[in-house]
């Protein structure tokens, strides 16, 4: 039973639960304690020491529920209740030889025990054995889909297939009829190990494959991904933004230790006649970000700058307030837009609104700082997010300079890589001067690095 | 009660909750029967009004134990929840002392000396005459043990939940000036938190992790049995029905146990044998909190009476 609980906390890891080597043991305490007997009690118990947030609990839930139905054989005609209990060795013999017996037509002497058992028809055994054979095979190592035929070849094998092999070729010879069926059997057992198999890859496997997935989805370049994985990569984003906050939304005041607050301090002692019994500190002061997101939607950058403001916009905790503007051949201001629709209905917005033009970045400037120059405050970070390809019309570099004047940065994020900077219409060396950091930024990964640098300089 | 059944015992825990007027799922015993066996916290979270601060005043009367309540707050602090020099007193013994002091060390011929002889009885203002203890510090100081409530631990800075781990894993507190202070005996400590900011792995660790949702209908029915006897069968179960549809719809603040509780309160006052959609219309204050969710709540309420009625049937 130990054995399968471990198998348990792995199977849990798998569904997303982090269980620490303490949380484990606590759990085993907690078993322990309660027993295994009942079974909703054990479930009760494990909920309550692994899981930590109900989200964990529902998982946990689930995964409990597909783990020990696997490990239960299909009937229970045994009198001891607990199968559950059943020895993972790895030797597939049957557990008894007597239950083979009462099986109907004696089989004959002389096959091996896997024939023997798959004739006998008892199905507690051969579960039993496939159980067995699952932790000789290490079935808990499974981790990519790919790898369901060799798992269920090394069951297979484990369970003494080749024996069988060797008992079906000599019963064709001897007894066709018998051959016949223990045929059928094996096809049977082959679909048996197969169900097992799979039931293993989607207990021990799921994290595995969300972690390749997420992390190839992490590289992919922003702006060429597949429309199918637009909605995948929201979800990722989201993430990404979760965890932005929950690094940069914690302590907002930490105190300046050593500096006395000589003023506060007296004022705080006038009942003891100045006498300092209480003290007080400096504190210092922290400010959250402002931020100023100007976004290129033309053509190619547009889907970057969609996941980039879907980005910044869920920081709510972290950020101040975010003033979002959307340009290519003129500049509007969209923060409206995008806090009040859902993403994709805010997107679709703004694209019919200024979206696929030809990019013009200097008359863009020139509208912002028409309209919009008052947003700036020497708290502002500005992030200019585009490929700085102007066709060739003027790029008003002055008022971007202007800009950075007026604010605390200004942060300038170029999907293409710097190889192609300052190629063709690229006019990015220009504005790059005025800029006190200029990234690449390309993939999910990159852009996570770069808010929460921009975010972390506040801190 | 280490020789118990695990299942007698937890049913044990149950009714024993159930004398107190605390009528417990499965799970929430299950969860008390283990914090008491693996001396473990219970963190409990949950939507507002679910009873999570009267599970631990259950427990208390339950036991017999004391119980200590620190309530959480922005800003709560060491001096606030562990302990707190008496200031005022130490500067009036000293004051009361100050001839004392002069002869002891009246003797001492230099400068050194008198500093030696000082040392000596140095550490008297520290002790523990001169401790203040506030509601850690008691719980741990209780020689019968005690229920200690820590309320809504996530209105507190993530520094204070820092302090709590010693408590937490080892039932002690480290004091500089007078060292560890160890649990007499290790009081049974609940955590409630309404999930208003994520808690540190660090806590959670620690802790059992309970999660108190809506009641289901039986059970709710149970807990209305339980703290308004006066109420008739029927109409308990076409209100508790009623609020279950209510929880359906997508409102601001969903109506929780003690708002279920109140309304049958309400309802045995205002003399009602059955619901009917006038009187229901009349106390649906007592039931939402928010204009908008009355409005919201106002053109399903006739719908709503039939299918309680209707599930009372089968019920």
């Amino acid at each position: 039973m130990r054995e399968n609980i471990h198998r348990f906390f792995r199977a849990a890891r798998g569904a997303g639960v982090h269980v620490s080597p303490a949380e484990s043991i606590d759990a085993m305490r907690a078993v322990a304690q309660v027993g295994v007997s009942d079974r909703a009690i054990l479930r009760d118990a494990l909920l309550l020491t692994l899981a930590k947030s109900q989200d964990e609990k529902l998982a946990l839930g689930d995964c409990f529920d597909l783990f020990f139905s696997q490990t239960e054989p299909p009937r229970q005609d045994q009198s001891e209740p607990d199968t559950a209990d059943a020895s993972p060795d790895a030797d597939p013999a049957p557990p008894s030889g007597a239950t083979s017996e009462a099986g109907e037509g004696q089989p004959p002497e002389g096959l091996g025990p896997l024939a023997q058992m798959l004739l006998s028809q008892d199905r507690n055994a051969v579960a039993a054995a496939i159980a067995g054979a699952s932790g000789a095979a290490s079935l808990s190592d499974i981790r990519y889909s790919t790898q369901r035929g060799i798992f269920s070849s090394r069951i297979l094998d484990a369970m003494g297939l080749q024996r069988l092999r060797d008992d079906l070729d000599e019963l064709t010879a001897t007894n066709p009829a018998l051959a016949e069926r223990l045929r059928d059997a094996l096809d049977a057992l082959r679909e048996a190990v197969r169900d097992t198999v799979s039931q293993g890859l989607a207990l021990y496997a799921r994290e595995e494959a969300e972690n390749l997935r997420n992390e190839i989805l992490r590289n992919a370049p922003l702006a060429r991904i597949e429309r199918r994985q637009v909605a995948e990569m929201r979800t990722l984003i989201r993430q990404i933004a979760r965890r932005l906050r929950e690094r940069y939304s914690k302590p907002r005041k930490r105190q300046r230790r050593g500096h006395l607050d000589v003023r506060r301090t007296i004022r705080r002692n006038a009942a003891w006649g100045g006498v300092p019994f209480l003290t007080a500190w400096k504190r210092k002061h922290r400010d959250r970000p402002k931020i100023v997101a100007i976004c290129d939607v033309s053509g190619s950058v547009a889907q970057v700058s969609d996941f980039f403001l879907l980005l910044v916009h869920s920081l709510h905790e972290v950020v101040d307030d975010v003033h979002s503007f959307a340009f290519s051949s003129h500049l509007i201001e969209v923060s409206e837009i995008l806090e009040k629709k859902s993403p994709e209905e805010a997107m679709a917005e703004i694209m019919s609104k200024v979206g696929f033009g030809s990019s013009d970045y200097g008359s863009s400037l020139v509208d912002f700082e028409k309209e919009f120059m008052s947003t700036l405050t020497p708290q502002t970070t500005v992030i200019v997010l585009g490929d700085a390809r102007s066709n060739n019309l003027d790029p008003r570099a002055d008022i971007l300079r202007r800009i950075s004047e007026r604010s605390k940065r200004l942060v300038w994020l170029n999907p293409e890589g710097r190889l192609a900077w300052g190629f063709g219409d690229s006019e990015m060396p220009r504005y790059a001067t005025f800029c006190t950091v200029v990234r690449q930024c390309a993939t999910a990964q990159q852009l996570e690095r770069a808010v929460s640098d921009i975010v972390a300089t506040y801190q | 009660m280490a020789e118990q059944k695990p299942s007698t015992a937890i049913e044990a825990v149950e009714s024993g909750l159930a004398a107190q007027g605390y009528i417990a799922s499965r799970q929430i015993a299950t969860a008390v029967y283990l914090s008491q066996q693996i001396e473990k916290p219970i963190l409990v979270e949950g939507p507002a009004g679910v009873g999570k601060t009267e599970l631990a005043k259950a427990i208390a009367a339950w036991r017999g134990m004391k119980m200590i309540r620190l309530q959480c707050y922005e800003g709560l602090d060491e001096a606030k929840a562990l302990y707190e020099w008496k200031y005022a007193k130490q500067l009036l013994y000293t004051q009361i002392l100050k001839d004392k002091l002069g002869e002891v060390l009246g003797g001492a011929q230099t400068l050194h000396a008198a500093l030696a002889q000082l040392h000596d009885f140095g550490d008297v203002f520290f002790s523990k005459e001169f401790v203040e203890p506030r509601p850690l510090l008691q719980a741990l100081e209780q020689p019968g043990g005690c229920v200690l409530l820590i309320d809504e631990i996530d209105k507190s800075d993530a520094e204070f939940e820092s302090l709590l781990l010693e408590i937490l894993s080892d039932f002690q507190v480290t004091i500089p000036e007078l060292g560890t202070v160890s649990a007499i005996t290790p009081p049974t400590v609940i955590l409630t938190s309404n999930s208003e900011r994520d808690l540190g792995d660090a806590l959670k660790r620690r802790c059992l992790h309970l999660h108190i949702g809506f009641p289901e209908q039986r059970l709710e029915e149970r807990i209305v049995e339980s703290r308004v006897p006066g109420i008739s069968q029927t109409l308990r179960r076409q209100m508790v029905g009623f609020i279950h549809e209510i929880r359906s719809l997508d409102l601001k603040k969903l109506p929780s146990v003690s708002e279920t509780i109140d309304w049958a309160r309400v309802l045995v006052l205002l003399q009602a044998s059955e619901l009917d959609t006038e009187i229901v219309k009349d106390t649906l204050n007592v039931l939402l909190k928010y204009e908008a969710d009355i409005e919201a709540a106002q053109p399903q309420i006739t719908t709503f009476i039939a299918k309680a009625a209707r599930s009372n049937v089968f019920g």
